[in-house]
């Protein structure tokens, strides 16, 4: 893929992201990610039923790759089992720290296949599967 | 001025972070190493020449900074580890002993984390608590608001000097002058002041003050707790060991030296000391009137080019020190810091340890530009010239 076409996507996902604002129901698991660098601040909500995650929703504010890369990652793991959502954000983690990974599984998430250039800009793209991981981990 | 001195500059880096830490001159380098290389020994301890010099050396530095603050006597200068420190001791070792549930203490939403965070946990562990001067609407204090916020109840005003992210200069002086004769200690953070203004703590009748070598030209992990003797005399160690006590018996009592070394248990960060030494030395050659005059023009000069620009917000263009937060229009904090990090513009991103500000000043989180004595307005250019560009967040990717 080329990197406008890399950009393209990821100021979309900025833009316009998939399923932003949360929602009133207690059926959700909530987690709040903060990270280190102590300014993206994220709330992520998801609906775990009968070993499928039915639906995934976030707010806050965050940088572009934060925003994004928790928009993408929804998509990708919206309608997946567990075990099936707990492989993708495995690939997910290997791409971001340069190690062997499926990129079958990863749809549009592999627009941050360079991030690694980006030193610091990895723990942004790594922050929503940190917060979908632990909320799965915790079921 | 003087960039030749700055190892760090060669490193093609515009470093505009200088709220945050500064960068070492050679000569402080060289002190560290001349005595690692030299003359490495403890202090306080050995009867052997070597550490008569490290005594010496490092004793002289209290002196240095005794001067610098114009603190009457030198056993009022703590060592610590940073002014973190100083204020977790000021807080834990003296008013933890001296306050009592209910009493007040007063503090603003644009304090730095800590300056605040320790006297929550004391609010929690005594039951003290913890109020908050009104901003005026530049979030800047104000003598009236102050002097609105003070109670029967108020027992000390902690307050940065300068605070950290819009760089306004607080009234320390009317502060102390107002409240003294009400019982009320003021507790100053100088993290942002002592390196670039001349402070007096005589003058300012200041209780206790603490602040950091790194961000004077020092090695990190120094700093600086003053306290006025009388006061300093009643703080309880709160760490306690080697090079603070006289006597020890066998029914597990012991006694402590006199200031300043009773507050300074186990061996001191000697290197970094010495090292703070030599930060101080320079900055007294180049002259603080001349450092705090040189950071004065680089911010009214940044001001006014910045302002030339449409896409940049700027929060504090009229407060004194030289500290600029701003944000480029709809470009999130951390985008634009990544962004000017493509062009080896150093910058912070964020709320700056200022949580509490965020609800004052409706914004979440800036970008602070920061100058010290190395920064020119040929590097100011080259910032605005970077930032005068419309596509900042896709160049961020």
């Amino acid at each position: 893929m080329d990197n406008n076409l890399k950009r393209g996507i990821i100021l979309e996902n900025y833009s316009n992201p998939f399923n932003k604002g949360l929602i009133d129901n207690p059926n959700y698991k909530r987690i709040n990610m903060n990270n280190e660098s102590c300014i993206d601040n994220i709330d992520i909500m998801m609906n775990v039923d009968n070993n499928t995650i039915i639906d995934i929703r976030f707010d806050g504010e965050a940088c572009a790759i934060s925003t994004s890369a928790t928009s993408i990652i929804i998509k990708i793991l919206l309608n997946k089992s567990i075990d099936e959502a707990l492989y993708i954000i495995e690939q997910y983690e290997n791409m971001i720290d340069e190690k062997d990974y499926d990129e079958t599984v990863l749809g549009e998430a592999v627009v941050y296949n360079e991030i690694y250039k980006q030193p610091n800009r990895k723990k942004c793209a790594l922050l929503p599967v940190r917060g979908i991981k632990k909320m799965l981990e915790e079921l | 001025m003087n960039k030749d001195d700055f190892p760090m500059l060669n490193n093609e880096v515009y470093y505009f972070d200088n709220s945050a830490t500064t960068l070492k001159p050679k000569a402080v380098i060289k002190a560290i190493v001349d005595y690692y290389e030299n003359y490495s020994g403890n202090a306080h301890r050995g009867d052997y020449d070597i550490s008569l010099r490290v005594d010496n050396a490092y004793e002289s530095v209290r002196e240095k900074v005794r001067s610098l603050i114009n603190a009457n006597k030198t056993s009022e200068i703590i060592f610590t580890s940073g002014a973190t420190a100083s204020l977790n001791m000021i807080v834990s070792g003296f008013f933890k002993h001296q306050l009592k549930e209910g009493d007040e203490v007063l503090i603003t939403n644009a304090e730095h984390a800590s300056l605040a965070l320790p006297w929550f946990v004391l609010e929690k562990e005594k039951g003290i608590v913890v109020k908050y001067i009104e901003l005026d609407k530049n979030l800047e204090l104000t003598m009236d608001n102050v002097m609105s916020a003070v109670t029967n109840k108020t027992k000390v005003i902690a307050l940065a000097h300068v605070t950290n992210v819009m760089g306004d200069v607080r009234p320390i002086k009317e502060i102390t002058k107002y409240v003294h004769d009400r019982g009320i200690h003021v507790v100053v953070d100088g993290s942002q002041s002592v390196p670039h203004m001349k402070i007096d703590v005589k003058d300012l009748d200041i209780d206790f003050l603490a602040f950091s070598a790194h961000k004077m030209l020092g090695p990190t992990g120094v700093g600086v707790l003053y306290g006025k003797h009388e006061l300093l005399d009643k703080l309880v160690p709160t760490v306690v060991g080697g090079g603070m006590n006289t006597v020890i018996t066998s029914l597990n009592e012991y006694e402590t030296k006199e200031l300043p070394w009773r507050l300074e248990a186990g061996t001191p960060n000697i290197a970094g000391v010495i090292g703070f030494g030599a930060a101080i030395d320079y900055i007294n050659e180049i002259g603080i009137e001349n450092i705090e005059r040189h950071g004065r023009e680089l911010k009214r000069y940044a001001i006014e080019k910045l302002s030339t620009l449409n896409n940049i917000d700027i929060y504090n263009p009229s407060t004194e020190a030289p500290i600029i937060a701003f944000n480029v229009k709809n470009v999130f904090s951390q985008d634009t810091a990544i962004y000017l990090n493509k062009h080896k513009i150093c910058v912070r991103a964020g709320n700056h340890c200022a949580k509490l500000l965020k609800e004052s000043l409706g914004i979440n989180n800036t970008c602070r530009i920061s100058f010290y004595l190395y920064n020119s307005k040929d590097e100011i250019d080259y910032l605005v010239k970077v930032l005068d560009n419309e596509n900042i967040l896709e160049e961020s990717l």
